[in-house]
């Protein structure tokens, strides 16, 4: 049988300090890195559903609806000014579509290029959504347009948080 | 009276060894444009570094008025370049030279490409030289929302939905810059601020330090 090899005095030292040394660091880094990386760890703000049209104003026709929202960055808190487009769907339903390109994040209008009258339009590099909000192949976006929640309560269309597809 | 001063010290800590170290060494013939005017190509990393430079002590200036939040950011600029004097010059430094240093980093980076001076034993140089083009960059991106108007305010938003773009950690590295999951606001405008005056500097001095050096250590390396 093979003597346990032992530890010298110097390597006990050496692993010894190297540890506390570990430790010391550990504990000074820790924290600040916590701290640095909490807004991930931040739960997501809920959204409130929020009256944005008269139902009756809606149309086949994708229209554009503006709603501020009471929003707090932080230690900030502002009125922040959102925006639909908002349409009845040939089976009745609303949908109601961020204007948030889902390319670079810009911001798309309807029907605003001339070749495309029934098309969404990205003007920064030309993406373009069908009614519906699906990206058209071959044009930037690699996502459809995000919607929003929609809930009707007394003739009033209520919009929630906008949901990626 | 100065050689004086300097003399004192110098017989108590011997500075001479220090400095000498540092700048006297000898330039070889095909690197001084002096002999060959074809030279000068030898220069963009030292007026990279010299616009660094530029770029430092502007920036210190610039944060005697500038302050990071959304409320005052915008207007303390707007202060510093219009009614503080000479404020258009340092904003103007800090402004152009942010270009101006991409622009000679590219330079010098195309002439260590051509003239294949990553080759060995330099390699490790070239990509100490890649992680300094990253960090410009990242000072470049985190300086441009600064001045909080729209321009820098959507550039950014556009930037952010670049990192977002990254597989699988997408979201966490935009909320990680962004400082909130959705909103481009006052958190974003205080960590940009942080990165571009206290980390990516202090990880840029670190990486110029290791550059120069490499470079010391190495030499320049031969004519071609």
């Amino acid at each position: 049988m093979s003597e346990p090899k032992k530890v010298s005095r110097r390597q006990f030292l050496n692993y010894t300090l190297t540890g506390l040394g570990g430790f010391m660091a550990a504990g000074m880094v820790a924290p600040m890195v916590r701290f640095a990386i909490d807004p991930v760890f931040k739960p997501s703000a809920a959204g409130e559903f929020v009256s944005v049209a008269d139902v009756e104003e809606l149309s086949n026709e994708p229209q554009r609806f503006e709603w501020e929202i009471e929003q707090v960055d932080a230690w900030y808190e502002s009125k922040v000014q959102k925006t639909a487009w908002v349409y009845r769907s040939e089976n009745d339903e609303i949908v109601a579509l961020s204007p948030v390109c889902t390319h670079l994040g810009c911001t798309v209008d309807w029907a605003a290029s001339e070749e495309y009258p029934n098309q969404f339009f990205c003007p920064c590099h030309a993406g373009r959504y069908t009614k519906d909000g699906v990206n058209v192949p071959g044009t930037p976006p690699t996502a459809p347009l995000p919607k929003y929640e929609t809930k009707v309560e007394e003739g009033m269309l209520y919009l929630g948080e906008a949901i990626a597809r | 009276m100065l050689q004086k001063l300097y003399d004192w010290v110098d017989e108590r800590v011997d500075v001479n060894p220090i400095w000498r170290d540092i700048a006297d060494h000898e330039v070889p013939e095909h690197v001084n444009p002096a002999y060959h005017f074809s030279a000068f190509v030898y220069c963009f990393g030292g007026l990279t570094f010299f616009v660094t430079v530029i770029q430092i002590l502007s920036g210190m200036f610039l944060t005697m008025y500038y302050v990071p939040d959304i409320e005052n950011a915008w207007n303390s600029v707007y202060y510093l370049q219009m009614e503080v004097a000479h404020g258009q010059i340092v904003r103007g430094m800090h402004h152009w030279g942010a270009s101006v240093v991409i622009v000679m980093l590219f330079l010098h980076t195309l002439r260590v490409f051509f003239q294949g001076a990553y080759k060995k034993p330099r390699e490790l140089n070239w990509v100490v030289g890649v992680l300094l083009f990253f960090v410009m960059l990242g000072l470049g991106f985190t300086g441009y929302l600064l001045p909080w108007d729209n321009k820098a305010y959507f550039a950014t938003q556009v930037g952010l939905e670049i990192a977002a773009a990254t597989p699988v950690i997408g979201d966490q590295i935009r909320t990680l810059l962004a400082g909130d999951q959705s909103i481009v606001g006052a958190q974003t405008l205080t960590r940009f601020f942080a990165i571009h005056v206290f980390f990516l500097p202090a990880v840029l001095f670190v990486l110029l330090g290791a550059h120069f050096i490499l470079i010391r250590r190495q030499g320049i390396s031969g004519p071609l």
